[in-house]
């Protein structure tokens, strides 16, 4: 059923800002090219691309995934876009698997970008259609209500305080000051989030990830391919995605079942059994600090509940027993939509291969990386071992 | 990775380099409009409304009764069964209190919105909608879970078949 | 199966609305240097891959047949020949207009590129395809650094 066995060779990303000169083909060209001198290849060695990029309502272009196509290096060649929301980021290398796996193509760039400064007022306006038009816009929601309201019962159901949350904002946006790329790296303390402005209770703005622009791609090899391209190919050895549906105010908020599916078809295709054992690193989607620790348990790192304990003693540190997130995750380095998931999996890449420099982990072997997205509702999971 | 590579590629912009129109740019405005057909099951849930009646609709086989009604089951994949009218109360499962508008801007007076579990409806069959009349700082204090609310309704002829026919939910006083 | 029908196309809701959202896009970082020359000097440039030997008007960043990047920039003037025209009788909504506007592809002497534009100072019979033209540009002061900077393309005597 699975033909071809497949590794990440290359890896390449472009700094993530609020606002890039570059046009989204322009990123896209800059992280592709990365990612193919850094396996030492060239598009003539490409046999097919995929893309993931969100909204096209951020960039206001219809059919973005064809307009992206030249900087994608897709010219004349088998292509497609794919989008999930936020969990696109990891859909992608997952769909780039699919061509791989099937036999179907030897070598597959993947690429993941986000242009989200075109959007004015605010980007967060082009989600103003995320809504059900006619049972909800009409109260004139923004978004954030959604997260807050996700938050309010995780906390309540688990009894969980605003201060346990804010250490995941400190930790991720302290491992960020080592992230080339990172928008908003800084030190920070619990009091700096608990004083921060608040925007929809319980959530206050340093809570939240912040509005970029960015690309980020890898390359994939079958097994053969991969050999003989380099010493050190990083295997992809488990792939899940689950979604619910969009009735998000029909479900208990406090546990991501869709996540729990996905990790779970990633765990039994990669032969995981104890998780938090056997994984070594990873990287967990945090576009709001209570995110990590959210996805943590339905990824069963940790049981329920008790995410904010393994942070409050420092387990998932970048030398604890489980690291999360040492790239500095969306808090600090950035969250362009489809762009934040693939720079986790780029990070990865680089863990497995001790190239990370000051983020290094010791000793990764086995890493995952994890994105989320839509109206609460998609979850999407790689497992890459060295 | 960053022992490798020295560079990363990007030209970052800042907020004053549009305003002192040291980048050019080229503005759009769309102006699409869309009618949004409701469907059978939400145009019967916005008559409903109209009425002063919050109605749902049962699938026989799981035995749920949903809110926001809907022709088929999700779970079951097949149509759903009866109309069931549920009750304007309800349980809060949670809340959450904004300060910002939709466009990002401060409100006035921050609002309290939240997903309400209705009276008759499966349980963690939720809307959402607005609360009001309940205090700011008991409600920071996560007071307002489980918290009994009853929907405040326009008068019969300000409403106009629409989510908003419901002005918001109110705390419900127990009797005794 | 039993299916609910709407018997009263009354009862049938629409809800209206519209998506309303403000784009200022940048234009890159080719797009950027080219409109400048545009703007400031009415100069049209266009990018060489000198490995595959072909010429991108407007410019590009990258070549997308081989993936490198394009460092050389060329003045390509702008003289071109209608590759392509149509006469438009309707406008963009569908409006009839009073006069019927001509608009071609452009491709420019000596490179693989050109534009999108109007043709001026002609009348639509006399067009054909093949027909030698040139840029008419705003005069200074107007010009923004847009397409809009060129007024549209006419004959060359």
């Amino acid at each position: 059923m699975i033909k071809n066995r497949v590794a990440v060779v290359g890896a390449g990303m472009t700094l993530f800002r609020r606002r890039m000169l570059e046009t989204g083909r322009e990123m896209c060209w800059e992280a592709a090219k990365m990612a193919l001198d850094s396996a030492g290849l060239t598009l003539k060695d490409i046999d097919c691309v995929v893309l993931g990029t969100a909204p096209d309502a951020f960039d206001g272009l219809h059919m973005k995934g064809e307009y992206l196509l030249d900087g994608a290096g897709a010219w004349r060649k088998p292509y497609v876009r794919v989008y999930v929301g936020g969990g696109t980021g990891v859909f992608v290398p997952i769909a780039g698997w699919w061509h791989v796996a099937s036999g179907l193509f030897d070598t597959c760039l993947v690429i993941g970008e986000e242009k989200m400064s075109p959007c004015h007022p605010h980007p967060q306006y082009a989600f103003s259609t995320i809504w059900d038009p006619i049972l909800t816009r009409p109260l004139e929601p923004n978004l954030i209500w959604i997260f807050a309201l996700e938050m309010h019962r995780y906390m309540h159901k688990y009894g969980i305080k605003k201060e346990d949350i804010a250490l995941v904002a400190v930790k991720n946006k302290k491992n960020a000051l080592d992230h080339p790329c990172a928008q908003i790296p800084a030190k920070i303390t619990v009091e700096d989030v608990l004083n921060s402005e608040v925007l929809v209770w319980p959530v206050q703005r340093l809570d939240i990830s912040p509005v970029s622009d960015g690309a980020a791609a890898v390359v994939l090899c079958s097994e053969d391919v991969a050999k003989k391209v380099t010493d050190s190919p990083v295997w992809i050895d488990g792939v899940g995605w689950c979604l619910d549906s969009t009735y998000w105010t029909n479900r208990e908020l406090a546990y991501p079942k869709y996540v729990e599916y996905a990790a779970r078809m990633a765990y039994k295709m990669a032969g995981i059994h104890n998780p938090p054992k056997e994984i070594d690193v990873a990287e967990v989607y945090d576009p709001f600090d209570y995110k990590e620790l959210h996805h943590m348990e339905g990824l069963q790192l940790a049981r329920k509940g008790e995410a904010p304990k393994l942070t409050k003693e420092g387990v998932t540190e970048r030398d604890g027993d489980l690291p999360i997130n040492p790239s500095g995750g969306l808090l600090g380095v950035g969250n362009p939509i489809a762009a934040a998931g693939m720079m986790k999996v780029c990070e990865i890449f680089w863990q497995l291969r001790g190239e990370a420099g000051k983020r290094q982990v010791p000793d990764a072997r086995t890493g995952l990386a994890q994105a989320w997205g839509d109206l609460m509702q998609v979850g999407t999971v790689i497992i890459m071992r060295s | 990775m960053s022992e490798k590579i020295k560079e990363y590629p990007g030209h970052p912009l800042k907020a004053e380099d549009f305003k002192e129109g040291k980048v050019l740019t080229t503005k759009w405005r769309p102006n699409a409009k869309y009618a949004w057909s409701a469907g059978i099951a939400v145009s019967r849930f916005l008559k409903e409304l109209k009425n002063g009646r919050i109605i749902a609709r049962k699938c026989n086989k799981c035995g749920r009764i949903m809110v926001p009604p809907r022709m088929f089951c999700e779970w079951c994949f097949k149509p759903t069964d009866e109309w069931v009218y549920v009750k304007d109360t309800g349980r809060i499962i949670t809340y959450s209190i904004s300060y910002i508008s939709a466009e990002r801007g401060r409100l006035e007076k921050p609002m309290v919105v939240a997903v309400i579990e209705i009276d008759g409806a499966s349980k963690n069959m939720g809307i959402l909608h607005k609360v009001e009349g309940v205090d700011i700082e008991e409600a920071k204090d996560g007071k307002l879970f489980g918290m009994r609310v009853k929907a405040v309704w326009k008068p019969p002829e300000e409403r106009e078949g629409a989510i908003t026919d419901i002005l918001y939910f109110k705390p419900l006083e127990e009797e005794g | 199966m039993s299916i609910e029908k709407i018997r009263d196309p009354r009862d049938i809701k629409h809800w209206f609305g519209n998506m309303e959202a403000d784009y200022i896009y940048t234009l890159g970082v080719a797009g950027e240097r080219f409109f400048r020359e545009i703007k400031e000097n009415a100069k049209i440039f266009g990018a060489k891959c000198k490995k595959c030997n072909i010429i991108y008007v407007p410019p590009r960043m990258y070549c997308e047949r081989c993936f490198e990047e394009l460092e050389e920039w060329i003045e390509v003037g702008s003289r071109g020949t209608v590759y392509t025209f149509t006469i438009a009788y309707v406008d963009e909504n569908g409006n009839h207009l009073e006069k019927p506007e001509i608009w071609a592809f452009i491709k420019i002497n000596g490179t693989e590129g050109g534009f999108i534009h109007k043709l001026g100072e002609v009348k639509a019979e006399d067009v054909y395809i093949g027909m030698e033209v040139e840029a008419v540009f705003k005069e200074k002061e107007q010009r923004t650094g847009s397409i809009t900077d060129i007024l549209y393309f006419k004959p060359i005597e």
